[in-house]
């Protein structure tokens, strides 16, 4: 009798791409549902024009490939990737901002260099970084997370700009709580005069705590589920932490609590979501550690003394550009031999 | 499913050579071994045709000593070790050697080999000699090797590497005799019902090789899903009263079998990625071989059977087999109730390591410890290998703690420098980086390719190294003949270009050129026959060739 | 203006000097690039490069007078090698010097045979053995599948065999999917 040839090992396999990215998109879910409820409908738009934009794009460039389209979307990458870019955008900026973004992110910084598994740099933070050089205005103007729209009134801002009836751009968009203290510091305020406006919340700015806190928590399920390892996350908060506690003890009236840090801005969905990205992030897991610390310092460095409020986007990119090399340098001991030199 | 991940439980037992290490990475799988573990092993019974490959160990293959209607007895010497890294083959069973040529034997790329086919008469009778059992207390260790090596014994535990090169061809002093029940791939259990069944004859077999390589400890290392086996293993001990050889138990991890992980396990060294662990003080050998050296020395019976595993949903009555060497997987299938009707893949080895065989008439060999028939829906095709998303599940369980992802990289680019750079050849090819790969990826099968062309690229270096130096062998060797030529020539002209004065010399010097040879052969008493007793007719040849060379050449002497 | 001049030179020429030292002083000596080329070709000798073996080849290719892409024998892993080592781009095989065929030895049919030692003088490393008058054979192991004692042989004799894939020399294929089916060899 006759059988057929395969290559060991011959159990089927327990792992699965299509699985790991659908865990990903659950773990955003409470998020976003926080970030949903404090900001309104923009924060839904924004996902399902950035979804969709990623989606046909994805689509149209594997046909201009020749490769099987819909086996390749179905592993969920593509969405993953547009829900990150809509999750950093603001809530109530236009339609084609998403759609940008999302485009560039897929097509230029995902699909030109070869796909899945082929980006050096995270393309919803490429995206993100595009439109953030590209129309600064638009997107640092969040709304006020008091000022809920309803639907309808956000449809209309969102596609066509037409404002509500009665409101102006300055009722419903106002800076973000860092932002707001990087201009105030930089008119000599100190932080508690700061932190006693109204964008302040209990430990961190107003609503973005809770947000924060929704996807720590779906990023501790994450590791739970094995679908991200402790590393990078562990390494991007302890840094961020480290630093900002270094600088809080030096000059409390300047420098904002690590507690801050750590819940303000993208810190939480960074470092369970848009750092972890295993494509562009470094491999080897001593390296991956000293890649999130890099991530870490980075933000605070960006946030404190750069020309941006939040500098995960831009953390990210640039520890994508130094991966290889921590790799290069952190090549584990191999069994059967001594100590590495 | 079983978890990838690597944060299961281990437990530590105590050991008499002190606490249980750990390896790094590893994979808890599913046992599928229930079923089997539990029947008693059954006979495989004489098949109709034995079919033996010259070669079922890793070294030289054997030399066939027999011809087609030479008749066999059990256990009779049918090809010889040509030298020393090599074993005899023996003939499982009586009967009458019909064929000596090339047969599909178990390899993954089903091709055929050289092959001993015997047609059994059915009377399985041995040879007339001695078979008094040996005392193995009193013979000296370099007796007992021989016995080893006489009776063909291999590592059975999959490798077939030649125990008496590993267990006597050695230097160095050896502090630990490693005996390996640690039975972790799925599917596998044979040694579990060869412990079970003949636990006094595996301590004696221990007994022996424990006195051939005289370690300072002696150990048997079981997995701890194997209580029966245990408690049978340690009522052989206690039955003979045998203090020093002691028993450990060790976690349910794959790969903790392999002999380099096992030995990380028990003592917390590392054999050398270039070394053998008797550099290191131990020897490892598998349970099966400890009874097959109890077989030769106490039995006087080469190795001629084993018992396999012949399981998966692809064969009715999944049991555990005492096969004789050189049966036919088809008569093994056939025993074991046949195929059920799914039945897609033929798996020789577990379902980890083992490779497929292409028919079932390949035979069984000395270290085919599992044959596994699988239906589609037990073990499905393959989906289609997804780019790499750079996760490094893969560096998580790598038991070489390899970074298998670059591996991946380097072969599939052709790279081999630098995946040899990342130490491509200590991977042990045990499976668990593909098991876990999300994408897909046949990781094993690059390494494989990898290795395969490196190997090939180092042999094609020695031949084309051979082929210049032949090159330049023969360009000097024409140019030196060609300068000898021109030195002759050189020589010749100058001679030629003296005065005129000097022709009488040179005739001189032909005349005495002349008188040399005719003087030469009258001492060798030979009489040249073309100068005198000429036919007139030679004569008259003669002298028109001489009448031509005076025309041509005016002054010249003639011949005379 | 005149002091960025000067102080341009001369800092142009203190970093001139600096570089023209160092690079005296740490030369490293390495073999010369002819021996580097050499030992990547696969020394058939065949001479389907247009140059009279691969040594000539080596030394055209380090004079810039030869593509790295002339080489039948050596295949798609020379070119690439010969890339990297000389920081060219590789290319395709170019196909006027013919095509990369799997590794073949000859064998000379003896009852044919005449002894004529042609084939001997064309072979390049004397991988055929013979005398005037003797029989002629082929060292299997040491013919390099250059097919140059072909055309000499006045009664075709030689013959072209392909080095058989035995179980020694079989090599685990790269994955493809899906997986296909064995079919039998040898």
């Amino acid at each position: 009798m006759e059988f057929k040839t395969y290559s060991s090992p011959h159990l089927p396999v327990a792992n699965n791409v299509a699985v790991m990215m659908q865990r990903v998109l659950l773990a955003l879910l409470p998020g976003t549902i926080c970030a949903f409820w404090i900001f309104g409908w923009g924060v839904i738009f924004n996902i399902l024009l950035a979804g969709i934009t990623a989606l046909a794009a994805e689509a149209a460039i594997l046909r201009l490939r020749n490769r099987p389209a819909f086996t390749t979307l179905r592993d969920g990458s593509a969405l993953v990737t547009a829900v990150l870019l809509a999750l950093a955008l603001p809530p109530l900026a236009p339609w084609w901002i998403p759609v940008i973004g999302s485009l560039f992110a897929i097509v230029i910084a995902k699909q030109l260099y070869g796909g899945l598994g082929y980006n050096p740099f995270n393309p919803a933070m490429a995206g993100y970084v595009v439109l953030l050089i590209s129309f600064p205005l638009e997107l640092t103007l969040w709304s006020a997370p008091g000022a809920h729209l309803n639907f309808l009134d956000t449809l209309a801002l969102v596609f066509t700009g037409q404002l509500p009836v009665g409101q102006s751009l300055d009722t419903i968009t106002q800076a973000t709580p860092m932002d707001s203290i990087k201009t105030r510091l930089g008119l000599s305020e100190t932080l508690s005069e700061i932190h006693g406006s109204p964008l302040f919340g209990h430990f961190a700015g107003a609503g973005w705590e809770w947000i924060n806190l929704w996807f720590l928590l779906g990023g501790l399920w994450l590791l739970q589920m094995k679908v991200i390892q402790w590393h990078i996350p562990a390494g991007m908060l302890g840094g961020l932490a480290a630093i900002a506690l270094v600088f809080y003890a030096i000059n409390p009236d300047i420098f904002s609590t690590p507690l801050f840090q750590l819940f303000s801005g993208a810190a939480m969905l960074g470092a369970f979501f848009i750092a972890t990205d295993p494509v562009s992030a470094c491999t080897t897991p001593r390296g991956r550690i000293y890649y999130g610390i890099g991530i870490g310092l980075l933000t605070y460095i960006i946030r404190t003394w750069g020309g941006y409020p939040d500098g995960v986007a831009f953390a990210v990119l640039l520890m994508n550009l130094a991966a290889p090399t921590i790799d290069h340098y952190t090549r584990p001991r191999v069994f059967g031999h001594g100590d590495r030199e | 499913m079983a978890d990838s991940g690597a944060s299961f439980k281990r437990r530590q037992q105590p050991a008499s050579f002190g606490r249980l290490h750990t390896f790094h990475g590893g994979l808890q799988l599913p046992g599928h071994c229930e079923v089997t573990a539990a029947l008693p092993v059954s006979s495989a019974g004489i098949p109709p045709i034995l079919v033996l490959p010259l070669q079922q160990h890793i070294g030289a293959p054997a030399e066939c000593r027999v011809r087609p209607g030479d008749h066999v007895c059990k256990g009779q010497t049918i090809a010889t070790a040509p030298g020393p890294i090599s074993v005899p083959v023996h003939a499982s069973s009586s009967g009458t050697v019909i064929a000596v040529e090339k047969r599909p034997v178990p390899h993954p790329s089903g091709l055929q080999a050289e092959c001993i086919v015997i047609e059994t008469d059915g009377r399985d009778s041995r040879q007339q000699a001695d078979h008094a059992a040996i005392d193995y207390r009193h013979t000296e260790p370099a007796g007992l090797c021989e016995l080893i090596q006489q009776a063909g014994i291999v590592g059975l535990g999959g490798a077939g590497f030649p125990t008496r090169v590993k267990l006597c061809n050695r230097s160095q002093r050896i502090e630990l005799l490693l005996i390996n029940a640690v039975e972790c791939e799925p599917y596998i259990s044979c040694d579990n019902r060869l412990l079970q069944e003949r636990a006094a004859e595996v301590v004696e077999g221990v007994r022996i090789l424990r006195h051939t390589v005289q370690p300072d400890v002696c150990i048997i290392a079981i997995e701890d899903h194997m209580p029966a086996a245990e408690q049978a293993l340690r009522a052989a001990l206690d039955a003979v009263n045998e203090p020093d050889i002691s028993v450990t138990r060790v976690p349910d991890i794959y790969p903790s079998g392999g002999e380099r992980q096992l030995i990380k396990i028990l003592t917390g060294r590392e054999v050398p990625s270039q070394g053998y662990p008797a550099d290191i003080g131990i020897i490892c050998q598998n349970v099966g071989t400890a009874a097959a050296v109890y077989d030769a020395v106490v039995r006087r019976q080469p190795l001629l059977s084993r018992i396999v595993t012949v399981t998966g949903d692809g064969v009715a009555q999944p049991q555990n087999m005492d096969v004789l060497l050189g049966t036919p997987v088809s008569h093994l299938i056939a025993t074991a109730g046949g195929y059920t009707e799914d039945v897609e893949r033929l798996l020789i080895g577990g379902p980890m390591m083992g490779y497929t065989a292409h028919t079932d008439s390949v035979p069984v060999i000395k270290t085919s410890n599992c044959v596994l028939a699988v239906t589609r829906e037990e073990m499905p095709a393959p989906p289609p290998a997804q780019p790499c998303i750079r996760c490094a599940k893969c560096t998580d369980v790598c038991p070489a703690e390899l970074l298998p992802q670059q591996l991946y990289w380097y072969a599939r680019s052709n790279n081999y420098d630098a995946a040899q750079d990342y130490e491509l050849f200590d991977c042990i090819e045990c499976g668990c980086c593909a098991y876990v790969c999300p994408s897909h990826i046949p990781l094993v099968q690059y390494y494989r390719h990898a290795k395969a062309e490196i190997w090939t690229q180092e042999i094609q270096k020695k031949v084309s190294d051979t082929a210049r130096s032949r090159h330049e062998a023969k360009q000097q060797r024409l140019a030196r003949i060609k300068q000898e030529r021109a030195e002759r020539m050189s020589r010749k002209k100058q001679a030629l270009s003296g005065d005129s004065g000097n022709k009488d010399a040179k005739q001189a010097a032909i005349q005495a050129a002349l008188d040399r040879v005719k003087h030469k052969q009258k001492l060798a008493g030979t009489v040249p026959k073309n100068i005198d007793n000429l036919t007139v007719e030679q004569q008259r040849l003669i002298d028109a060739a001489d009448r031509r060379r005076q025309q041509q050449h005016p002054g010249n002497k003639t011949t005379d | 203006m005149l002091t960025a001049l000067i102080t341009f030179g001369i800092l142009a020429a203190v970093i001139g000097l600096v570089l023209g030292y160092a690079a005296i002083r740490f030369h490293v000596e390495s073999d010369p690039v002819v021996d580097q080329i050499d030992a990547l070709l696969p020394q058939t000798q065949c001479g389907q490069c247009t140059y009279a073996g691969c040594r000539p080849y080596a030394e055209a290719m380090a004079a810039g007078e030869a593509d790295i892409n002339q080489c039948p024998p050596g295949g798609a892993s020379t070119i690439l090698a010969l890339a990297d080592l000389l920081g060219v781009d590789p290319k395709p095989l170019n196909p006027e010097h013919g095509e990369h065929s799997e590794k073949t030895v000859v064998t000379i049919d003896e009852q044919v045979c005449i002894g004529c030692t042609l084939c001997i003088q064309a072979c390049p490393v004397d991988a055929i053995l013979g005398a005037a008058k003797q029989m002629h054979t082929v060292i299997a192991s040491e013919c390099t599948g250059c097919d140059l004692c072909i055309p000499p042989c006045p009664v075709e004799c030689i013959h072209v065999v392909p080095v058989k894939t035995t179980l020694h020399n079989w090599i685990w294929p790269l994955p493809e999917t899906p997986p296909r089916e064995v079919t039998a060899h040898g």
